[in-house]
């Protein structure tokens, strides 16, 4: 009988060999656990949220406490609008830092120190960021707003943003700047003309992530732009939206509005899921190209 | 003696010097600026600690530092203490870790070592989509959902078996109503375990394939090469991932507040009903007044400072993975 | 000094006494040159030579990095520009380069050529579409691209998009081309092209250019420079150094012994 033949008989190496199947089985386990867990949210959230689909969702506003029937139009332009201007303010600030920290934050311990903060942000507890904002824009003018909403989530937005464009940018090779620099191109031109623009792409990949994220919070609205049962388009004052309707209707005991929860719940995972595919899709569509 | 053509490059000498000098000015200014873009994140930071802490004064100087033991919470006497919320968040958080890390290690294995090739993009995909569903859904299929099943499936039969035993019996009595602290932090599970299991499958995935092909040359089989070559390697990165996935179920409101029962007394079983820090906060904060108000932020600065606490330490432990592979 | 120029030939650079330190490491040692003025100069010699170092203090394209510096004088018709009044902008629009790996920008062909222009130049819409023809007929590859100029400029093969950037370096008409291994990731085709292209530039410009083919050097320049270790060994007419150079390192690289 051969070494090998022998060592395979011994009761050692089938031991091993059960090891690693009783392993692997489990970790396959897990991955089926993991699968159906993930199956089962989806399910129960489409076959909740479909029962809810009905034009009138989009239609009507949300209904006084009691009534029938009803939307959550003024949710869904609430969210709209809160999400848009946080946008609007997070992506030129979270890029410009990005660009700060690639291009000027090598050696500086500022930026490493700042990196390290942000990312701590990126997964702080977005309830505290709504304390915080509540105690600068929501206490001293004495009434909650969309604006103070939109500062909350661009708290939440730009940590996403910076982080991913420093990435993006880094990744650009030395020698495309070089080359620009070669002309006599001032930093600044650079940077946005050149650098920028070859990173775009993957730019753009990490602000439809970041929209993504602050779509589905709840939290931090909950302190600043709270909620507003009726149509309203002044960000000044309390603004309806998708996250903080859901947390109050869900927890009531009305039906209609229980029914509504689950279709302004599907609204936002349709819109969540929808953006990071496409930023996946087209993240992937330009770096083939 | 000048000619026009001395003259006019003369001019065009100068206009180019002054395009020069304007461009070292625009280059001073865009670095001030994004300078201080990227100043925003620290402004914020400090801005944080310093409204929180200020508005939580009055409940500080109340108590000092009792109020972190203290177990009341009596908004009209003005009696309040952390206790009860920093005892839930935890709880509910640390079930959230025991049920999550080695399910997310296990599907972090699979997708990396026995999965077929072309199944390990879209599955890993379909565990990242996962990350990104909204926590409040969670809280929803957690009330209306997962509640009754477990109620029925789970928490009525475990209590008929275990309640009269010693030891254990203690832990699944209370009310078997599907809420409670147990199923917070189930719940938590489910949202915290595609996340940790996206770190981890990142992290495995950073191994060198030379070193796992050394330990398959030896004839390791899989489960060895991943138990003493892939987990050691990664080990740092693997202990990051799981504290940041700790620090985000610390400070998770939506999954938790839709079934934590929303109780302000110590839970005294696994089903009892109670309360966590983020929880409170979402529930009190709408009416809260006076002492209450200044309360509520006490304990925001509470978690705020724990979960600051646990990123850092999962921010330098991944740091010093990556600096030990010379990325 | 080992300079063996006409004294008919004016000197575009003056390099005198150059030492380079990449922090400690001292990548120039007493680095003593002349470049001609309207000629193509090369500099060969194994890896690690310093001659892409050398090419590179040619534009300053060092002090985009910390760490890194030089000491010396390098004098650009007649002023230094390792002094620390030196606008670096200004220095790059006068001595162009052109690296090893093409590197067009991820716009249009025409946009490539139009954005150096436009750093220092205002000009009309008509003026511009004529500075970016003649650049691109200079580089030779107008024929192949004067239908598509709009499209992006990475959408050209490797050899056309390295005389793009020739083209993009001729454009804003600096006095100094270098070129840093121009060919090394072409095919040999496009080498081809490229070479011929150097011979023509040189009617217009000074050329200096950095080759780890003998061969190459041997065909386009007119003067060469051999480099060891950070040290200029020898310096002369290519002719005079490839058939008979005078010091016996120079031999031993040019006839294979190593490198």
């Amino acid at each position: 009988m051969t070494m090998i033949q022998k060592m395979s008989d011994t009761a050692l190496y089938r031991s091993r060999q059960r090891a690693n199947l009783i392993g692997l089985t489990l970790s396959m386990f897990a991955m089926f656990l993991g699968l159906a867990a993930l199956l089962w949210i989806l399910f129960v959230l489409f076959s909740n949220g479909f029962a809810a689909l009905d034009i009138t969702l989009f239609t009507n506003d949300t209904p006084a406490p009691g009534s029938e029937g009803g939307g959550i139009r003024n949710a869904i332009v609430g969210s709209l609008m809160i999400v848009g201007l946080s946008v609007l303010i997070s992506t030129p600030l979270g890029v410009l830092a990005g660009i700060y920290l690639s291009e000027y934050g090598d050696t500086s311990k500022t930026a490493e120190f700042t990196r390290n903060v942000t990312d701590i942000m990126l997964s702080a507890p977005s309830i505290v960021l709504g304390l915080f904002v509540y105690a600068i824009a929501v206490a001293p003018v004495g009434h909650f707003s969309g604006y103070a909403g939109s500062l909350a989530l661009s708290l939440i937005a730009i940590p996403v943003v910076m982080r991913t464009t420093e990435n993006m940018l880094r990744l650009v090779p030395g020698s495309l700047r070089e080359a620009a620099f070669a002309l006599g191109a001032p930093r600044w031109k650079v940077s946005l003309m050149v650098t920028l623009r070859a990173a775009k792409s993957g730019v753009i990949t990490g602000v439809l992530l970041a929209v993504a994220r602050i779509s589905g919070e709840t939290a931090p609205l909950l302190f600043t732009a709270l909620n507003n049962q009726f149509f309203s388009t002044n960000m000044e004052a309390p603004m309806a939206n998708l996250p903080v309707v859901i947390f109050q209707f869900a927890m009531s005991p009305y039906q209609n509005w229980i029914q509504l929860a689950w279709g302004a719940a599907l609204l936002i995972t349709l819109t969540v899921l929808l953006l990071n595919i496409l930023a996946r899709v087209f993240f992937r569509e330009k770096v083939k190209s | 003696m000048n000619t026009t053509s001395d003259h006019s490059q003369q001019n065009a000498k100068s206009a180019v010097l002054a395009v020069a000098k304007r461009q070292l000015l625009q280059d001073a200014l865009f670095h001030r600026v994004t300078q201080l873009f990227s100043l925003v994140v620290l402004v914020a930071l400090l801005g944080i600690i310093i409204s929180l802490f200020v508005n939580a004064l009055p409940t500080f100087s109340k108590f000092g530092f009792k109020f972190l033991w203290y177990v009341e919470w009596d908004i009209i006497k003005g009696e309040f203490g952390a206790a009860i919320s920093i005892v839930g968040t935890i709880l509910s958080a640390g079930i959230a870790m025991i049920l999550a890390v080695p399910l997310a290690f296990g599907i972090a294995v699979f997708l990396t070592e026995t999965c077929p090739v072309w199944l390990r993009r879209p599955l890993g995909t379909a565990v990242e989509l996962l990350a990104a569903v909204p926590s409040i859904i969670y809280g929803m299929f957690g009330l209306f959902v997962f509640a009754p099943v477990f109620s029925e499936f789970l928490q009525v039969p475990l209590q008929s078996v275990l309640m009269g035993m010693p030891i254990v019996g203690w832990l699944f009595g209370g009310a078997t109503n599907g809420l409670g602290i147990m199923a917070a932090g189930i719940i938590l599970a489910f949202m915290v375990l595609p996340f940790v299991a996206a770190v981890m499958r990142d992290v495995f995935e950073i191994t060198p394939v030379i070193l796992r092909e050394s330990a398959y040359g030896l004839g390791c089989t899989t489960w060895e090469v991943v138990r003493k070559v892939v987990l050691p390697y990664t080990q740092k990165g693997v202990i990051g991932g799981v504290m940041l996935g700790l620090g985000r179920a610390l400070g998770e409101t939506m999954a938790v507040t839709f079934v934590i029962g929303n109780a302000n007394r110590l839970p005294t079983s696994l089903f009892s009903p109670g309360t966590s820090i983020a929880s409170v906060l979402a529930n009190e904060f709408g009416e809260a007044e006076g002492l209450h108000f200044n309360t509520l932020f006490a304990l925001g600065f509470l978690l705020f400072c724990i979960t600051f606490i646990v990123l850092s330490i999962a921010k330098w432990l991944i740091n010093r993975t990556e600096k030990s592979k010379g990325l | 000094m080992p300079n063996t120029n006409n004294t008919n030939l004016k000197n575009a650079i003056e390099i005198r006494n150059l030492n380079f330190y990449y922090g400690t490491f001292k990548g120039l040692s007493d680095v003593n040159l002349n470049i001609a003025e309207n000629k193509v100069t090369a500099f060969i010699g194994p890896s690690g030579c310093g001659k892409s170092t050398l090419l590179r203090t040619l534009n300053r394209m060092y002090s985009l990095y910390p760490g890194q510096r030089a000491e010396g004088e390098i004098k650009l018709y007649g002023e230094d520009i390792l002094s620390k009044s030196q606008d670096l902008n200004l220095l790059r629009a006068q001595v162009g380069m052109v690296f090893q790996k093409p590197t067009p920008f991820p716009m249009s062909i025409y946009d490539n050529i139009a954005f150096g222009v436009r750093l220092y130049e205002n000009l009309s819409r008509s003026d511009m579409d004529d500075r970016v023809e003649w650049a691109l007929t200079k580089a030779a590859i107008f024929n192949e691209v004067k239908d598509k100029l709009g499209q992006s400029g990475l959408s050209l093969s490797g050899g056309q998009q390295q005389r793009l950037c020739i083209a993009r370096s001729v454009a804003v008409k600096p006095k100094v081309i270098l070129l840093d291994e121009p060919t090394s990731a072409l095919d040999p085709i496009s080498t081809a092209k490229v070479e011929e292209l150097v011979s023509e530039l040189k009617a217009d410009y000074t050329v200096a250019i950095v080759t780890h083919n003998m061969q190459q050097a041997a065909r386009v320049s007119d003067f060469t420079a051999y480099m060891y270790l950070g040290e200029l060994i020898e310096f002369g007419e290519t002719d005079q150094i490839f058939m008979k150079p005078t010091r016996q390192e120079t031999e031993d690289y040019i006839t294979g012994r190593f490198g």
